[in-house]
């Protein structure tokens, strides 16, 4: 990974790629294909129930901002209720109305004075995660977005 | 013995009447027996036995640590408790053993009281019936009682003995269950629309929301900042009046509690209510309303006038709408309270390695289930740049409005709301899983969430007591 860092810029983009697509293609195997797999039956169905309002796009947004996916149809359908169902709030009169975010607007949020007075619990927090070196979390390496639908590979190599 | 109230069992603790390792022993065996009906998650049998035996040298020795001491009690599993797994029902953390207790567990540990065991409840405490959390569904206790078992053999011959057994009502069904079954005297729920009163409803015991602001929240695995707040599940009144006190007050670790003092307070013995004003909200007369509870309504509020209350009726002329303000504001705050999941410091992790966006997508796909995964989604939705000014906002602008509907009531001169809590009793799980998830909190929260997010107390006794 890191003679990605000294390479020239040009290399440099190849390689990622590449990496890239060894990456995806991998963990399509390791998981995520049905992910991909309901996504693509999504956009050649069409639902004539659904009223549309959740798009492809958006539905590709919220996976995105979420981290987490919708499965199926019968989600996005859920979704669309749970939107129908919020849009009653349309019929409520609410000019010159200030958002509420907290009933306890009216007081002071408490601070406590800036002393530490407990902490040095590395070990015990570390024991909760599954990969740890030393005293660090490890995670898988950053920077890298989910691919979008359209740059997918075919599966027929796997 | 174990069907006495806490101030009674307490009062023989002290006598010596009977030890804390015996009362400790006659309910893990209780939890044993009850098995069936899926309360606990956890029993923490070692735990609970080393704890009896402290408190038992206490009482030897006269240095009882008050009402508290040794009185088993039961904790739901979304509370973290040191060296206790605590899962939440969720396969995200599953095996998640946190480091600390929460103040509410730790102020009841400091208070001599035994922990049996961590409570079962729906996935993340979202949902209404506690009948989807992993480790299954929590069977109301009254489906075995006397009176239910023969209103069923009326209806079907021939039927299996148990696949008609009632809902305990969720999030907390695991508590209210526990409480019921008479496995523990007093158990702690999270209230966030109604997940405390809703199962105490059905499952026939106490339930106590108290007010935002006055318990702690410190280590209770957060739903929705705004509105969580830890319940409290007994048999009786009293009882519940003794474990408030216990808990509430100013936590340092919690800057959303209030720093005003708490006078410590015992209920009167007796209740006068002649000076008392009660108020009956003319909305809450739904047509989904059930019969029966209209009719316990009904002769609640003839009990109170009859003894020299006066009961009016009043407006809370937002309520229809407060189902859809909580449900836009709930989801917004989960999506959010959600994304500290993504499997590195704690939790489940799945085996994807290729980067930090695929791992943490594959993990919460494991690790969440369709209810959670629904609500995040939900979530973003309305918080989108798009849609944030006509969902987020708009649901904060009606939340005020729906509280000032509130303080308008009671700034009247009414000291207290009559409502019901539940449309109906506890229902069959069959009926109950025909409709998803969001359907039934959306019809079973209806009454329940309006005080949540105005942030008041809310206490639920059962009517047929």
């Amino acid at each position: 990974m890191s003679s990605l860092l000294s390479a020239p810029s040009a290399l440099r983009e190849d390689a990622l790629r590449r990496l890239k697509r060894e990456m995806w293609a991998r963990a399509v195997k390791l998981g995520l294909r049905s992910w991909v797999g309901w996504r693509r039956g999504f956009t050649s169905k069409a639902d004539p129930q659904r009223s549309g309002r959740v798009t492809a796009e958006v539905i590709e947004h919220l996976e995105r901002l979420a981290l987490v996916d919708f499965g199926s149809l019968e989600a996005v359908a859920r979704l669309e209720k749970a939107i129908a169902f919020a849009d009653r709030l349309r019929a409520v009169d609410t000019d010159g109305v200030e958002p509420m975010e907290s009933v306890l607007e009216d007081r002071c949020l408490y601070l406590r004075s800036d002393n530490v007075v407990e902490g040095n619990c590395a070990e015990e927090l570390l024991q909760n995660a599954h990969r740890v070196v030393e005293e660090y979390f490890v995670a898988p390496p950053g920077n890298i977005s989910l691919p979008k639908q359209d740059e997918q590979e075919p599966f027929s190599h796997i | 013995m174990l069907g006495r109230t806490l101030r009674e069992v307490s009062t023989a603790l002290k006598q010596g009447h009977i030890t804390p390792t015996e009362l400790c022993q006659k309910c893990l065996s209780l939890i044993k027996k009850t098995k069936f009906l899926n309360a606990y998650i956890t029993v923490s049998e070692e735990v609970a036995l080393k704890q009896a035996e402290e408190s038992e040298k206490r009482y030897k020795k006269g240095h009882s640590l008050g009402d508290l001491d040794g009185i088993p009690v039961a904790v739901k599993d979304n509370f973290s408790t040191s060296s206790i797994e605590t899962t939440c029902a969720s396969n995200m953390l599953k095996g998640y053993v946190p480091p600390y207790n929460a103040t509410v567990v730790q102020k009841l540990l400091d208070k001599g009281a035994v922990l049996m065991g961590k409570t079962n409840l729906d996935e993340f405490a979202m949902g209404s019936g506690s009948t989807d959390g992993v480790f299954g569904p929590v069977k109301n206790p009254w489906s075995y009682s006397k009176q239910y078992r023969e209103k069923r053999k009326q209806k079907a011959h021939g039927e299996n003995e148990d696949s008609n057994w009632l809902i305990t009502g969720g999030s907390s069904g695991g508590s209210a269950a526990a409480v019921a079954a008479f496995t523990c005297f007093a158990a702690l729920g999270s209230d966030t629309g109604g997940s405390t009163r809703n199962p105490a409803a059905h499952c026939g015991v106490v339930g106590f929301k108290p007010s935002y602001g006055l318990v702690s929240r410190h280590g209770l695995i957060p739903l929705v900042n705004s509105m969580d707040v830890p319940g409290i599940l007994t048999r009786c009144v009293d009882d519940a009046a003794i474990v408030l006190g216990m808990l509430a007050g100013h936590d340092p670790k919690d800057s959303t509690t209030i720093q005003d003092p708490v006078k410590p307070f015992t209920l009167p013995t007796s209740a006068d209510v002649n000076k008392l004003c009660i108020g009956i909200p003319k909305e809450y007369l739904a047509p989904e309303l059930s019969s029966e509870v209209r009719s316990f309504w009904s002769k609640a509020a003839n009990l109170f006038e009859s003894e020299g209350a006066k009961v009016i009726e009043v407006s809370l002329p937002h309520t229809s709408y407060s189902i859809v303000c909580y449900h836009v504001l709930c989801t917004s705050e989960v999506a959010s309270n959600m994304a500290r999941f993504d499997g590195l410091e704690y939790g489940h992790r799945c085996d994807i390695n290729v980067s930090t966006e695929a791992m943490y997508a594959a993990t919460r796909r494991e690790g969440f289930n369709d209810v959670v995964r629904g609500r995040i989604l939900s979530g973003n939705f309305f918080l989108l740049k798009e849609n944030y000014e006509n969902y987020f906002i708009k649901a904060q602008k009606v939340r005020r409005l729906i509280a000032n509907d509130f303080v308008n009531v009671f700034n009247s001169g009414v000291d207290v709301l009559l409502t019901p809590t539940t449309l109906s009793e506890a229902v069959p799980y069959l009926e109950f899983i025909k409709e998803d998830n969001r359907t039934r909190s959306a019809q079973d929260d209806i009454f329940t969430q309006a005080v949540n997010m105005a942030g008041f107390l809310s206490c639920l006794q059962d009517c047929q007591q």
